[in-house]
């Protein structure tokens, strides 16, 4: 069981909750044609990125997925800004440059997701080794989904992680399909966890719809990481709600087996069944979360469909450092 | 004032910039232990420790991957990628992660590296270790991009690439490590990026040029002016962001251009100033712009062939004059009039 405290598991909940109202929320919107772009949802993985950033200070480093929203609400990031960034107006948590799958925030340790899939374990090598260089404290870990675990560069940062014992934990979201092809097709070796025992570190696999097993498994790999222990893997098994994007046909996967993992494997109802058979939060307060969430999600899109957009003047912004 | 080969130029900037900072730290494969393989980084492993300078597997995106991880929190890293073909297994991680993170973050985080790699040829390395290859990176904002061929640019510039809060591709001709040269030690030395330099001054035709092109458009500079052609040349020194200025400055005064490039014809880096001389000076020039270039073929291994895939000073020198004495532009060596 959990060693998190009444509170934390309230606010937990509450960062779930918020999660998929959102995405809910934005999955009307985007049919409705209100979203410009490009989106991939969140629902149905809440208890991965929650489980995983209640692990985290600030000083630690989340290297994101571009199924970017859910984690950098778990990570604390302002959700005001994140809608208007997926809304791409000018006071959007990246001013509108980075959009729906990139959003970044230094403050709350949220890196923008790097779009070539799997190099976030590359780039999380690069932050765990800077964190043990300047003596942050700080631990990186990589966020990736399954559809990431065959590209090389996963290969090549889990080996240089392992040879330089970084403080690094990668976190592979399994959701049963790298975009529209079966990870079940896709990965050879008999399972994505027990690629880290080729490199030499520890391997688990968990049920993300269990927001306990993953927080376990990932305060576990922290820990190992703080203390100099060197790199973990972690492979959280969860089923995404929607497609792969919106939009998508589905046509991969039958039509029941989203609806079936909301009757089996929502990682939301699982906590709630939990937390109030063992009496340590009641029905009525987690009720009044959703109350307060539903509220929350009304503003924010409120806002953010409201806000300006980036002055035509801010065009070539942010393309150096330095001015040239 | 100091004479030192490039590549130990090379080393002195990287080992100046470590003593001044802690946060650069170097990383790539035998950098450490073996002091690189074209000895660009001896001694440091001695001086700063297996902590600031680091062997890495043969695993070219794992190492400029962790080098833009380093760059957004808090280090400088120097990556070295041997040979700057291997950019090809790692572009992702420097064009769409290093040149872009700045811009996606609306400015959040700087991506303060240097990708440093070995270009051209002339060593008998063959096709796939021997291509200049800028042009992967000059369609990508974001980043910067260098090239050197002397002591003292190599010292100065990588300095300044160092130092910059941007992404910087630094390219080394690895037949110009072993060129010996005057260079100024210390501050005093370091050269600014985006600052061409005038290197001989001029009258009737300015040769731009960049990286090891540059000797052979002295070459070339020095026998025309016994054909009584006087030339100007220009090092680029930086593609990214380039000088147009001291290029057009020149150009507007002497009225012709030849560039000349170590690339194929098709799709080289001179493209990018010729095309901007050809819009901004066409009423004023005498000759139309000129590309002076490698032919469209591979870099062969055969040393004849070698030496005659390269530009030499005796080849400028007959394409310039051909373009001062008739005001077109004379077909390269490999392609028949029509």
């Amino acid at each position: 069981m959990a060693t998190q405290s009444r509170t934390e598991l309230l606010a937990a909940y509450r960062t779930m909750a918020t999660m998929r109202a959102f995405e809910e929320r934005m999955h009307i919107e985007f049919a409705g044609g209100g979203v410009p772009g490009f989106v991939h949802l969140y629902a149905g993985q809440e208890a991965s990125a929650a489980g995983v950033c209640a692990n985290l200070t600030d000083h630690d480093v989340l290297l994101n997925t571009h199924r970017a929203h859910g984690p950098a609400i778990a990570r604390g990031a302002d959700i005001f800004a994140v809608a208007k960034e997926i809304y791409c107006r000018g006071e959007g948590l990246c001013r509108g440059r980075g959009g729906s799958a990139h959003l970044h925030d230094t403050k709350n340790g949220l890196w923008a997701a790097n779009s070539g899939v799997g190099s976030g374990v590359a780039l999380g090598c690069g932050a765990a080794l800077a964190a043990r260089t300047r003596g942050t404290g700080g631990i990186a870990v990589a966020l990736v989904g399954d559809g990431a675990v065959n590209q090389g560069v996963v290969s090549e940062g889990l080996n240089l992680a392992s040879i330089w014992k970084l403080p690094l934990v990668v976190v592979v979201e399994n959701n049963g399909y790298g975009e529209a092809t079966a990870a079940g097709y896709a990965i050879a070796g008999g399972g994505i966890a027990r690629r880290a025992e080729a490199f030499d570190m520890p391997g688990v696999q968990v049920d993300g719809s269990d927001y306990f097993a993953v927080f376990e498994a990932a305060a576990a790999a922290a820990e190992r990481a703080r203390r100099g222990k060197g790199p973990s893997l972690i492979e959280v098994e969860v089923t995404r709600f929607f497609g792969h994007f919106e939009g998508d046909a589905q046509t991969y996967r039958s039509r029941d087996e989203a609806e079936r993992a909301r009757r089996e494997r929502d990682c939301l109802a699982n906590f709630r069944r939990t937390v109030v058979a063992e009496g340590i939060l009641d029905a009525g307060e987690l009720d009044l979360v959703d109350t307060d969430v539903a509220d929350l999600i009304d503003r924010v899109y409120a806002e953010a469909e409201a806000a300006p957009y980036p002055p035509d003047d801010e065009l070539m912004e942010f393309i150096y450092a330095d001015s040239l | 004032m100091p004479r030192m080969r490039m590549n130990q130029a090379i080393t002195a900037a990287i080992r100046d910039e470590m003593a001044e900072d802690d946060t650069v730290v170097v990383l790539g494969e035998d950098v450490a232990a073996a002091g690189g393989v074209f000895k660009t980084s001896v001694g440091l492993l001695d001086e700063f420790g297996p902590n600031r300078v680091r062997d890495t597997p043969i695993s070219e995106m794992a190492i400029l991957g962790a080098a833009v991880g380093a760059a957004t929190t808090g280090l400088r890293p120097v990556a070295e990628i041997m040979f700057v073909e291997f950019f090809g297994v790692c572009l992702d991680q420097l064009v769409t992660q290093a040149a872009k993170l700045h811009y996606l973050t609306a400015g959040a985080v700087t991506v303060p590296m240097v990708a440093r790699a070995s270009v051209g040829a002339g060593r008998g390395f063959g096709a796939t270790h021997s291509q200049t290859c800028e042009t992967w990176f000059t369609a990508t904002p974001g980043l910067k991009i260098v090239s050197v061929w002397d002591a003292a640019g190599a010292y100065g510039l990588l300095r300044s690439a160092i130092r910059d809060d941007n992404p910087v591709v630094f390219l080394e001709p690895k037949c110009a490590y072993g060129n010996r040269g005057d260079m100024v030690r210390g501050e005093e030395g370091i050269l600014p990026l985006g600052e061409a330099a005038v290197l001989r001054s001029g009258d009737e035709v300015t040769l731009l040029s960049l990286g090891q092109m540059v000797p052979v458009a002295l070459a070339a500079a020095q026998m025309l002016e016994a054909e009584g052609i006087s030339a100007e040349v220009v090092d680029l020194r930086t593609l990214r962001p380039w000088d147009r200025e001291t290029v057009l400055t020149s150009v507007a005064r002497t009225r012709r251009a030849v560039i000349v490039e170590e690339n194929p014809a098709s799709g080289g880096w001179g493209h990018e100033p010729a095309s901007v001389i050809g819009a901004e000076l066409f009423g004023e020039l005498l000759a139309p712009v000129h590309r002076v270039t490698t032919p469209d073929v591979p870099v062969p291994f055969s040393r004849e062939l070698e030496l005659n895939y390269l530009p030499t000073p005796e080849y400028v020198t007959s394409q310039v004059t051909s373009l001062c004495n008739t005001a077109r532009s004379p077909h390269p060596w490999w392609e028949e009039p029509s």
